[in-house]
């Protein structure tokens, strides 16, 4: 007996595994239905349907870019505080010192490529025409996932606290001033008055909710980093599962009808 | 005397050598793959009147780009007398493009030729030139300062990268799209129809995603190690950069704070652009066109969502990031940002075209004006009589084209959608359009606002 069967036949590793190693048809199928992690697929599919020159692969890439930012941010946790005392010098010393600073590069460039390639899984799923019926709700889940993907990406933005930064988020927060009745320099604030004592005012409009402070400062960044790192991944990660969810109960993978 | 903004240094001429050995062993793939098919040059065949296979086209130029290559190894040493560099006259003509006019005319223009061109541009050797030429028009930009500058900051990369991909596969879905399309007409199953067997999953999906994921992360490392991400000095609220930009992928939406003001281009415009794309399905009644890329069988959409998308969305970051500089003014990808480059800004609102320059504000009398320490009633009839024209105008935009457009152009989709779903899409579409006119008013007439009431921050 081999020590790789030795292994296989054990009772840890067959606790674990629940079924003989995908060899044969049989199990190629178990395989896919008794794995947490692979149950997110079929069991056979339709090969046009995973053809690369068909799906890009696009909205894969982008689930696998979720998971390299969410490993990747994670570590980048345990070396930053988000104050005005260190935020800036920690993202030095990752730049500079840490044997692990790589990770910041990984982490922003994988945002980028996030980003980029969260519109091009959009652009083919329009272009194949794969939001019509029935997957018009997960069209629309995915739109979701866009725009917080773009805030995921915004609220980053603002962490490394360097000039690039600060100023990006705050031309990006600006606009949030001229929010139709809830900005303090938008259209209609005015109205919002009780008798004669004004709502809508430069420490309680949609900037202030957003920055936590008349400027972008500490409580700013406090407010970012906790978007960033907790609130809007949860939300996210909420939100793939149900747009996988969907894929497989709507038919899976578009097909011409 | 030393050059502080040298065109070309030694590591700049090695570095495109590199670029050029690339180059030239991309086509001799290409070479290889013309001699095993055994294309034919039919264009210089016709000239020459015999056979002329177009895989020693290939391997000439091939050889002109090795060439190329070595003497950017060779010639790395002496940096100020290389020749290899963009030539002063095709500087100026792609500089001309520096203008928000011509450049938004340009990519309007290339958008509607690659529609108009899609049969030629999808053929294998026209994409396999363009590639050609844009990797030589890069390469050859390198060689400017002020093109390095911008290009090579560690944010613009991804953005460089994002155009090439985006060329990509918007070639590919042309590709696919007018395959399907000509077996559609000829009555064959489609593309995807076709050796369309069930698989396993196992092992034929997931060894796929897994090779797929190894090879992200060595591409996500290699990046990392060759571009160290970007990092300007500690943030200081007391020094304002010049040009202040949002990060890339909002660029497009400060570009249109050039023409509407924050409450429409900052807010009221990306929430339509987000609710637009998720009605998509909903008011997208054409049952063709699922699950396969087709352009003719579903034009409307297609070409409505590839206006929005490459014209107003990545065109308008290409100049927001590459093109805008110093106080937003527009620069040439080769042009020096002066920060006292001057650009006149005299533009008028429509009130002031109604009863400052046109005989009508004679005629009744001048603009309207009120009491500022007067009741607020008597303010807003004085505002609404100076912008009556405005506002007339932008409600009769939203409330009644979109009826003189169900009576004439979309008849049938009126008559499909009914009358809630056509409202939507139809507002929609004119939302879309209003950032193009706007832009063509302001460039035509020098038109500020179309309806300008600032005492209550509401500006059109």
């Amino acid at each position: 007996m081999s020590i790789g069967e030795y292994i296989r036949e054990s009772q840890v590793w067959k606790s674990i595994f629940r079924h003989p190693a995908p060899y044969d048809r049989r199990n190629r199928i178990v395989v896919m239905l008794t794995n947490f992690f692979l149950h997110l697929h079929p069991v056979s599919i339709k090969q046009q349907g995973i053809a690369l020159s068909y799906t890009w692969c696009m909205g894969g890439i982008t689930f696998f870019l979720f998971l390299v930012e969410t490993i990747t941010g994670v570590l980048l946790m345990f070396y930053y505080r988000p104050t005005l005392e260190w935020a800036f010098r920690d993202i030095l010393s990752l730049r500079d010192v840490q044997t692990l600073g790589i990770m910041r590069e990984i982490h922003r460039w994988g945002a980028h490529a996030m980003v980029i390639t969260v519109w091009l899984h959009m652009y083919r799923v329009f272009l194949t025409g794969s939001y019509k019926p029935p997957r018009e709700f997960n069209w629309v889940v995915g739109v979701i996932l866009l725009v917080l993907t773009l805030l995921l990406s915004f609220t980053g933005y603002l962490l490394p606290w360097d000039q690039l930064a600060i100023w990006a988020i705050t031309v990006g927060s600006n606009m949030a001033k001229a929010t139709p009745f809830l900005g303090s320099e938008g259209p209609g604030y005015q109205l919002l008055n009780v008798g004669n004592y004004p709502l809508i005012t430069p420490i309680s409009d949609a900037r202030f909710l957003l920055l936590g402070a008349r400027n972008v400062g500490e409580e700013t960044l406090n407010r970012f980093y906790i978007l960033h790192c907790v609130a809007i991944p949860l939300v996210v990660a909420t939100l793939i599962a149900i747009h996988f969810w969907r894929v497989r109960k709507d038919g899976g993978i578009s097909q011409p009808l | 005397m030393l050059d502080t903004h040298p065109d070309l240094t030694s590591d700049v001429i090695f570095g495109l050598g590199w670029l050029y050995t690339i180059l030239f062993l991309m086509n001799i793939g290409w070479t290889l793959r013309a001699y095993n098919l055994k294309l034919e040059n039919k264009f210089l065949s016709g000239l020459a009147g015999s056979h002329i296979p177009s895989a020693s086209v290939w391997a000439i130029y091939s050889g002109v780009l090795m060439m190329t290559a070595l003497a950017h190894f060779t010639g790395s040493s002496s940096p100020e007398s290389f020749v290899v560099r963009m030539p002063g006259f095709l500087k100026a003509g792609v500089d001309w493009f520096a203008d928000p006019v011509r450049y938004f005319c340009l990519s309007i223009g290339l958008f509607v030729g690659v529609v108009m061109l899609r049969k030629q541009l999808v053929k294998p050797t026209v994409a396999w030139s363009l590639l050609n030429l844009s990797i030589l028009f890069l390469g050859l930009s390198m060689t400017d300062y002020d093109f390095r500058l911008i290009v090579g900051k560690p944010d613009n990369v991804p953005i460089v990268g994002m155009l090439f991909i985006l060329a990509f596969f918007t070639w590919l879905y042309f590709k696919r799209a007018v395959d399907n399309d000509q077996r559609i007409k000829d009555g064959r199953p489609l593309f995807e129809q076709e050796k369309n067997d069930k698989i396993l999953v196992w092992p034929d999906l997931v060894y796929s995603e897994l090779i797929c994921m190894i090879a992200l992360t060595a591409f996500l490392v290699l990046w990392g190690i060759a571009l160290q991400a970007p990092l300007e000095e500690a943030a200081n609220a007391a020094a304002t950069p010049n040009p202040s930009k949002a990060p890339w992928y909002f660029l497009g939406l400060q570009e249109m704070l050039v023409y509407f003001d924050p409450w429409l281009a900052g807010v009221v415009l990306p929430s339509l652009i987000l609710v637009g794309l998720a009605v998509i399905p909903y008011i997208d009644f054409n049952k063709r066109g699922n699950g396969y890329y087709s352009y003719e069988e579903r034009k409307f959409a297609v070409l409505t969502f590839l206006f929005g998308f490459l014209p107003l969305w990545v065109a308008m970051i290409v100049l927001g990031t590459f093109l805008r500089g110093p106080n937003w003014n527009v620069f040439g990808i080769y042009e020096y940002w002066d920060v006292h480059k001057l650009e006149a800004a005299n533009n008028k609102n429509l009130s002031d075209f109604f009863w400052l320059y046109w005989p009508t504000g004679e005629m009744l009398g001048g603009m309207p004006k009120y009491n500022p320490q007067g009741s607020a009633a008597e303010m807003v009839i004085a505002i609404l009589v100076r912008e009556w024209l405005g506002i007339v105008l932008v409600l009769g935009y939203f409330m009644v084209s979109p009826i003189i457009m169900a009576l004439t152009v979309f008849r049938k989709f009126y008559v499909k959608m009914g009358f809630i779903r056509y409202m939507i899409m139809a507002n929609l579409l004119l939302w879309m359009a209003a950032l193009p006119i706007k832009m063509v008013l302001r460039w035509t007439v020098s038109l500020k606002y179309i309806v300008a009431i600032p005492e209550y921050f509401f500006n059109i």
